[in-house]
């Protein structure tokens, strides 16, 4: 019964929502909206859930004193900083002038952009020191990252008028074969995957740690 | 030492210095290297724009969140702006936890530009977790996916929302998106199921990602990251922050060029000579 319940209701629910998809009748649509609304009850609390295992993972790590468990209490503590500032506060957290709103601005704005502006920094190093044309492969693909780097800024245009032209055919001629038959497989892997979990074949999801 | 010994030796820090001072002194100076030239991608995002009629609703999703403000900020304040001007209804959506405080910023500041009132003439319905769920909800119904906006007002309350129901009152789907979910998750879920037409400005790294929809047809535009921000701005005429960026990023497009060649010529007489590169 363990088992056999789960698959059951994934093949009811899989099937039923596959339906609702393409049939836009009251009565399959009805019952498919229901699907969706408690589908996105159901993402909701997996943040509290997450939330719930992030902490048992770090404290766990932080009891025990293992590798950079100085981050983890700083990361606990932000956490939970964080969410007690925006639970005080209600529904109108996010307005301005609020202490989360303040959190938001100065901190987590500053810091994501600040890992992605990084990057910047880490790629020129890379292609100094990483990027080695050692095979006709690479000279391809070094050839394919000139065009592009250039042809994709305005100083490309002052350069040579035909660099945004060449990188314009690049992505859209030899990239967009490549991506589109990538797309192709894996929307056929997802059906297939989508259709063994429907019809019960594949059931590892139900599987213990699975 | 030699040239190339004196080259593989080099500080890596030397280079970080470089990459940030080709980024800074630009974006401080101001000072402009080369004009920006509209691609048929943007074009196709600002026709698509220019061909609603006044007082048309159009959905606007802005999935992203502070980790890429540099690159979807200004294509979604240049959008906001190029609506509020073609006096389009805007009801925004956000399907980032990290992204309503932004979608707010870009509404109120083209809102105060062109005198647009919020609830009247825009509204933030906000964030709602649930991905792809969300979507297709709103394909049944806005209302019910979303009963308020941002700030908890009852959506029947709120005039712009009059009238709407689902898609086929929308004229336009626009959407900025970082990634998970985001434009690709529209296409599927929306443009596919209720034919509503789409725009798209995503960031640079995932914009090959969207060529394909946009060749089939299912995105009439698509803005690429800072560079495509940029030329949207060209196309409404109000040069904003990614035109200045650009600079910025043509010379660090350049300098990344040049290591790339520096780095090959500093292992050539090593590997040439047949020792470990």
């Amino acid at each position: 019964m363990k088992r056999e319940v789960p698959l059951i209701i994934s093949m009811a629910a899989g099937i039923f929502v596959l339906v609702g998809f393409f049939v836009p009748h009251p009565l399959v649509r009805t019952g498919y909206d229901k699907i969706q609304q408690w589908v996105i009850i159901v993402v909701a609390f997996t943040y509290v859930l997450g939330m719930a295992n992030l902490l048992r993972l770090n404290g766990e790590q932080i009891q025990r004193r293992a590798k950079d468990w100085p981050y983890k209490i700083a990361l606990v503590i932000a956490c939970i900083a964080t969410m007690a500032v925006g639970f005080s506060e209600g529904t109108h957290y996010l307005d301005d002038g609020t202490k989360f709103s303040w959190i938001y601005n100065n901190l987590y704005s500053a810091m994501s952009a600040t890992m992605f502006s990084l990057l910047a920094f880490f790629i020129a190093s890379a292609a100094f020191r990483a990027f080695r044309v050692r095979s006709v492969e690479a000279l391809l693909l070094a050839i394919a990252a000139f065009i592009l780097m250039l042809g994709r800024v305005p100083i490309g245009n002052m350069i040579h008028p035909l660099l945004p032209q060449a990188a314009d055919w690049l992505m859209e001629i030899p990239q967009n074969a490549a991506k589109r038959g990538i797309l192709m497989g894996a929307a056929l892997g997802v059906m297939a995957t989508g259709f063994r979990i429907i019809l019960g074949i594949e059931r590892t999801y139900g599987s213990e740690g699975g | 030492m030699s040239f190339f010994a004196s080259l593989r030796r080099l500080d890596r820090r030397w280079i970080f210095l470089a990459i940030g001072l080709l980024v800074v002194v630009p974006l401080l100076t101001g000072f402009h290297i080369a004009p920006v030239l509209p691609s048929a991608r943007a074009r196709g995002f600002y026709d698509a724009i220019e061909k609603l009629p006044a007082g048309s609703t159009v959905v606007l999703a802005g999935d992203y969140d502070p980790g890429t403000i540099a690159e979807n900020y200004p294509m979604h304040l240049a959008a906001t702006r190029h609506l509020m001007a073609r006096k389009i209804k805007i009801i925004a959506v956000e399907l980032y936890p990290g992204g309503p405080p932004l979608a707010d910023r870009v509404l109120h500041l083209a809102g105060a530009e062109f005198d647009r009132k919020e609830g009247v003439d825009y509204v933030n319905l906000g964030y709602k977790s649930g991905n792809e769920a969300v979507m297709s909800q709103m394909g049944s119904s806005i209302p019910v996916t979303f009963p308020t906006d941002r700030s908890g007002t009852p959506v029947s309350r709120i005039p712009v929302m009059k009238g709407v129901e689902n898609f086929s009152q929308i004229k336009l789907l626009v959407s900025i998106s970082a990634g998970y979910p985001g434009t690709k998750e529209w296409v599927q879920q929306v443009v596919s199921r209720y034919h509503v037409p789409m725009v798209a400005g995503v960031t640079a790294v995932s914009a090959p990602e969207y060529y394909p929809y946009l060749q089939a047809g299912q995105l009439q535009g698509l803005l690429g990251g800072m560079a495509g921000a940029a030329e949207y701005e060209t196309l409404v005429k109000a040069p904003g922050l990614a035109t200045r960026g650009m600079d910025a990023q043509s010379l660090a497009h350049v300098f990344i060029a040049l290591m790339i060649l520096l780095g090959n010529l500093a292992t050539l007489p090593q590997r040439s000579s047949g020792g470990k590169a």
